[in-house]
């Protein structure tokens, strides 16, 4: 699958609108699930071989307390019931402790398996062209790799492993009952059929109903949601009371749905004493008939009780297993949906070196356009010399912002090609090429970290003197030096909030500090307070300086200091020259500079 | 516990459910322990091989005992459980009713993830110390007493000697409960980060890539997913302890009552079917002492969510209706009357916090009723601010408001709001129908009223071609609006509440020119007596206004009608001129 296939609009993503569970096991799922335990496999081994321990070592103590009752307690054999009470501390014990390792181990190996994964998924991801990320919401994304990946822990740290615990333990007891009298485990064990039997009845109806819970959970949040969200609207309209009114229905309809699983748990407890209870009953008529004629010992009658008792525990947690594993297939499927796409945009094999980049731009007869046919820039052709300046003006929807995505290569051009000195981008490398390129988009965007790694990106190549030499270039040091913690204040901390100024000219020293070859300058359009203003006017001539630049300009005094006007209209380039040229010619270009560029009120 | 005394009025109203549930849920305990007691008599029976009862009987004596305490058990849950969640109902009702009083002041500080969190997760909380808190505790306490008593009566050294343990038990379950419950916040903390870490690096993948820093924030990221893991990690070391644990102090108690119980048979001071009611009685146990540590994490959880939503109980609202015993008769008897539309701002200054600067100052103007207003201005020169006050979703510090003559704290809130009808700048929908979401100010709509209003905004066209026309549901589970058709529907709904004044704020914002001027030309004829006031941007919107005020920095700069303004050569011609060349630039093929 390519990220071409998708349409053009958000893609759908049927598996998040409504809970669809499928299968609990799905052999191709498993096999890729499996594959990445490959490389702990000597502690998944030693993990299975702690449970075969932990299910003997609990499954033997019933046995050993029938040795303590038939052999020295009816014998009246002190010193042997005192040895063998050793041995049961003794096997109390290792169990305690074999117990904790494979608890630990299992979480330990899910953890080190999720994270593996996380990491792969994140990688990939980050490989994905712009194109790839217009469509699909940051929110999905963000699902993946967190709530998806957690429902994989918990199959791999409580369901795989646990599961072949529970099968272990119930071949254990059945191992002991059967060696003692086979004929009394079947008669305890009848009872274990009507118990799965409540049991499955139970999973299913529980589910249901908490599918209901969920669905009014569900509806009464986006009520709540919608309604303190709105609340403006409710207000305004007088509308508190109906508004009250109509919650306290959902909210019934929410307790109602509760009741109901409220109502199958409180059926679901009984049952599963009574039949228990049963198989007790079972034992003492059954077996202590036998036991009277002498056909089985006391001792043996005791340890059944216990037997069967723990007999019912892994049955009821294999059927909740079950659950788990439905959901993890769910969310595999949709990772595993996701690692398969390929992006679209890749470095060629075999990639031209551009060496020491001049900074020479070529556009030749490009067409662009976001969704299919749908061109947003037609037939586009300019040169651009190294150390240039070129301003771009235009109404919105021009196609400015375009041409500078297509210049990074954030998504291919349909027809046509662009050369940096001389090279067609496509034959670079992404990174070598970006590495020449300078970005300061128009919306802003810091990081939740200090201002130095908001500069430097956490660059190590760019030293904390750097930082500091680019900052005092653009002239926000002295503001910088002022912060409570200088450099290292975290831009979104509370209580400390960045102008919108001041936080644009952190852009720009970010951009300054990579020392790129080639500017790309989108200018914000947003107001700034005077004194930022003049910052910013110096700021970008620093920034320019001795850089080939395209500038989206909004600003006159930027737009003068160019070497060359490109104005644009509705996708095309409709005039070109510098600003007197323009403005004599009385094209759009006048027009607009009535419209942006002359000094207005604000 | 002092925050959750404030629930005993809502427990007091199940007071006879819970009462049944503490009688059964005894009853359920007394089946459940004397099970044990019948199979050492059994036992004993079998192993002296004395007459007496039948086995059959033993057995079917467990099986009913076990039957009875089933049933008992069923109504336990169906009565106290039930009552949790009833009470989880009127605690959430009680929640809601109380937010929506709030003035608009309390949701700019509480953002509506805080509130939602309040209604959901802390009333859950709450719910789950009423319900299985009151139950185990019940049983707990009937489960000793019986299971103990009994013990007591087969032998009392051996029954001290099987209790030790018990307190030692609990309290590990205590303090464990405890640190996986910090653990756990700590893990849920770092998963939190985490997940805004990847929204952040989603939302700048564009800043990522353009400065190649794809390579970092994996390497952040990694950083942080070992975080997470090494959290996690270090809660799955308490939690692989605790069952462990358990059962090594449960499995103590047993061996230890084994040999000694063992060493008692052998002396012939007890038997051997008394020793197996031990053991089960240990097994029986072992459940409330688990729960009775696990009891004291739910309580104390449950009184920390209580105590913020007695915050949210214990905080009221500032803008109220008028105290009757305050308001002089004179301003009463007139706020009875139906509202006429006449609107004045006496020196007005407004800022939303003392420590804020003022967004209004010094307003003075009055409109006549049935007057049409058009206001213009820049991104917070106060247009919205202005109209807010008129319905009281702030009350004004200094100077005051009149309607119709009289201060608009004077009146009922209910009485001046309904007579104002408003389009918000942000339009909001309901996602409910069309039709509910017009007819949305009146309990029993008329039909043709709700057309009506979609005609004159221009929606009814849009809604005729949807396949279920006025009953098309909006939102997530139903039809998406464009943003005007959402604009247009919300100017119906204000069209339809049939207000004596109409406030649009920015209401055009979605619609082209065109639609605009239609449902302009429409609102013409029911503005006549409708004090009107129209806010935008767009002079498109306004010149036809019997009155337009610019407002700057809070003030208004301006005044005056189209013609007088534009000649006048201020700031109202000045975005006059600019939206001509716009329009001129827009026709540009």
């Amino acid at each position: 699958m390519s990220e071409e296939n998708s349409k053009n609009t958000v893609e759908p993503d049927e598996n998040e609108q409504e809970e669809v569970l499928g299968k609990a096991y799905d052999a191709r799922l498993m096999k890729r699930l499996i594959r990445y335990l490959k490389p702990y496999t000597k502690w998944v081994v030693l993990a299975i071989a702690l449970t075969v321990g932990v299910a003997l070592l609990s499954t033997v103590r019933p046995y050993l307390t029938k040795i303590a009752i038939d052999d020295y307690i009816v014998n009246k054999d002190a010193q042997g019931l005192k040895n063998i009470i050793l041995v049961l501390l003794g096997t109390l014990i290792l169990q305690g402790l074999l117990q904790y390792t494979m608890t630990y181990l299992t979480q330990w190996i899910g953890q080190k398996t999720i994270f593996d994964l996380r990491m792969e998924l994140f990688r990939h991801i980050q490989k994905f062209s712009m194109k790839f990320f217009d469509k699909n919401p940051v929110g999905r994304l963000v699902t993946r790799l967190t709530n998806d990946i957690e429902v994989l822990n918990e199959m791999f740290s409580s369901g795989i492993v646990m599961v072949f615990a529970d099968v272990f333990i119930i071949g254990g007891i059945l191992f002991f009952m059967f060696s003692l009298s086979w004929q009394l485990t079947l008669i305890a064990l009848s009872v274990v059929f009507p118990l799965i039997y409540a049991t499955v009845i139970f999973r299913k109806k529980v589910r249901i109903a908490f599918r209901d819970v969920r669905f009014y959970l569900a509806k009464m949040n986006s009520f709540l949601q919608e309604h303190i969200s709105g609340i403006l609207v409710v207000k305004i309209f007088n509308k508190e009371k109906r508004t009250l009114n109509d919650f306290k229905k959902i909210n019934y309809d929410h307790t109602k749905a509760n009741k109901k699983s409220v109502f199958y748990y409180s059926v679901f407890f009984p049952v599963v004493e009574l039949i228990g209870a049963l198989s007790g009953a079972l034992i003492i008529w059954y077996g202590g008939g036998e036991a009277v004629q002498g056909a089985l010992t006391i001792g043996i009658l005791i340890s059944f009780i216990q037997y069967s008792e723990m007999f019912f525990r892994p049955i009821r947690d294999l059927s909740e297993k079950y659950n788990i594993m439905q959901t993890a297939m769910a969310s595999s499927e949709r990772i595993f949906r996701l690692l398969d796409r390929q992006p679209v945009i890749n470095d060629p094999l075999k990639p031209a070196e551009l060496g020491d980049c001049r900074g020479n731009i070529e556009f030749r007869n490009v067409w662009f356009a976001y969704v299919k046919e749908d061109y947003v820039l037609r037939d586009i052709s300019f040169k651009i010399n190294q150390g240039e300046k070129v301003a771009f003006v235009g109404a919105t929807g021009a196609g400015k912002s375009s041409i500078m995505n297509l210049l990074c290569r954030f998504y291919d051009t349909q027809k046509g090609e662009i050369a940096i000195d001389g090279i067609n981008i496509k034959d670079l490398k992404q990174n070598e090429l970006r590495r020449n390129i300078g970005l300061v988009v128009q919306d802003i965007f810091l990081f939740s970290d200090s201002i130095a790694n908001n500069i430097s990106l956490n660059n190590n190549d760019i030293s904390p003197e750097k930082i500091r030499e680019a900052a005092s270039i653009i002239g926000i040091n002295n503001f910088i030096d002022k912060l409570p913690l200088g450099y290292g204040q975290n831009v979104k901390e509370r209580g400390v909030t960045l102008s919108q100024g001041e936080r644009q000219l952190i852009t720009f020293a970010r951009a300054l500090a990579y020392d790129p070859k080639i500017l790309i300058l989108d200018e914000a359009t947003s107001s700034v307070d005077t004194h930022s203003e003049i910052l910013i006017q110096k700021a970008i001539d620093k920034l320019m300086d001795g850089r080939t630049s395209i500038i989206i300009a909004h600003r006159l005094s930027t737009i003068q200091k160019c070497d060359k006007i490109i104005v644009m209209h509705k996708g095309e380039i409709r005039e070109t020259g510098t600003h007197q040229q323009l403005l004599e010619y009385g094209g759009i270009y006048s027009k607009l500079y009535q419209l942006q560029y002359k000094e207005s009120f604000a | 516990m002092i925050h959750l005394r404030r629930l005993v009025p809502y427990l007091k109203r199940y007071r006879k459910k819970l009462g049944i549930g503490l009688i059964v849920i005894s009853l359920s305990a007394i089946f459940t322990n004397l099970i044990p007691f019948i199979i050492s008599k059994a036992i004993d029976q079998i192993k002296n091989h004395t007459e007496g009862t039948s086995l059959l009987n033993y057995a079917l004596m467990t099986v009913g005992f076990a039957l009875l305490s089933g049933v008992f058990l069923y109504l336990t849950r169906q009565m106290i459980i039930v009552v949790s969640r009833e009470i989880e109902n009127d605690l959430r009702n009680d929640f809601f009713g109380h937010i929506l009083t709030q003035d608009q002041q309390y949701f700019h500080f509480h953002p509506t993830g805080d509130v939602m969190a309040l209604a959901t997760n802390d009333i859950s909380a709450v719910r789950n110390f009423l319900g299985p808190g009151i139950m185990y505790t019940a049983e707990t306490l009937i489960n000793f007493t019986m299971a103990i008593s009994l013990m007591l009566s087969f032998n009392a050294e051996l029954t001290m000697i099987a209790i030790i343990p018990i307190p030692l038990i609990s309290y590990v379950v205590y303090r464990i409960g405890k640190s996986i419950n910090y653990k756990f916040e700590r893990v849920q903390e770092q998963f939190s980060d985490l997940t805004t870490k990847v929204q952040e690096n989603l939302s700048g993948i564009k800043v990522v890539k353009a400065y190649v820093r794809e390579d970092s924030e994996t390497e952040g990221f990694r950083k942080m997913s070992m975080d997470y893991m090494k959290k996690n990690l270090e809660l799955a070391k308490v939690q692989s302890f605790s069952y462990p644990i358990m059962f090594l102090l449960t499995g103590f108690s047993v061996i230890i009552v084994l040999y000694m119980g063992g060493n008692k048979i052998i002396e012939g001071t007890l038997t051997i079917g008394q020793l197996t009611a031990f053991i089960i009685y240990l097994g029986l146990l072992t459940w409330p002492i688990i729960s009775l540590g696990w009891i004291i994490n739910l309580t104390q959880r449950a009184e920390a969510s209580m105590k913020r939503l007695v915050e949210v109980f214990d905080s009221n609202p500032a803008i109220v209706d008028p105290d009757i015993l305050e308001v002089d008769k004179e301003s009463l008897a007139g706020a009875k009357d139906p509202i006429k539309g006449e609107i004045e701002f006496r020196n007005v200054n407004f800022r939303y916090h003392p420590n804020y600067p003022y967004v209004l100052k010094n307003i003075n103007i009055r409109l006549k009723a049935g007057e049409t207003i058009g206001v213009i201005g820049h991104t917070g020169s106060g247009k919205s601010t202005f109209v807010n006050l008129i319905s009281r979703l702030f009350d004004v510090d200094e100077g005051e408001i009149m309607v119709d003559g009289k201060n608009v704290k004077n009146y009922r809130i209910s009485q001046l709001r309904t007579s104002i009808g408003y389009v918000p700048q942000e339009t909001f929908l309901f996602s409910e129908s069309i039709e509910n979401n017009i007819a949305y100010a009146e309990e029993n709509f008329d039909k043709e009223k709700v057309i009506e209003a979609a005609k004159i905004s221009q929606i009814y066209k849009d809604v005729e071609n949807f396949p279920r026309r006025f009953d098309t549901v909006l939102g997530e589970r139903g039809i998406n609006l464009s943003g005007g058709q959402k604009q247009r529907t919300s100017i119906a709904r204000a069209i339809a509440s049939d207000p004596k004044i109409l406030i649009l704020d920015d209401a055009f914002s979605a619609v082209d020119t065109y639609t605009e001027e239609e449902i302009l030309r429409g609102l013409k004829g029911i503005m006549k007596d409708r004090t009107t006031i129209l806010i935008s941007h767009r002079i498109s919107t306004l010149k036809n206004s019997d009155r337009i005020i610019v407002l700057k920095d809070g003030v208004i700069a301006e005044s005056g009608t189209h013609e007088a303004l534009v000649q006048k050569e201020g700031i109202y011609a000045d975005i006059y001129f600019k939206q001509l060349l716009e329009d001129e630039l827009k026709d540009l093929e």
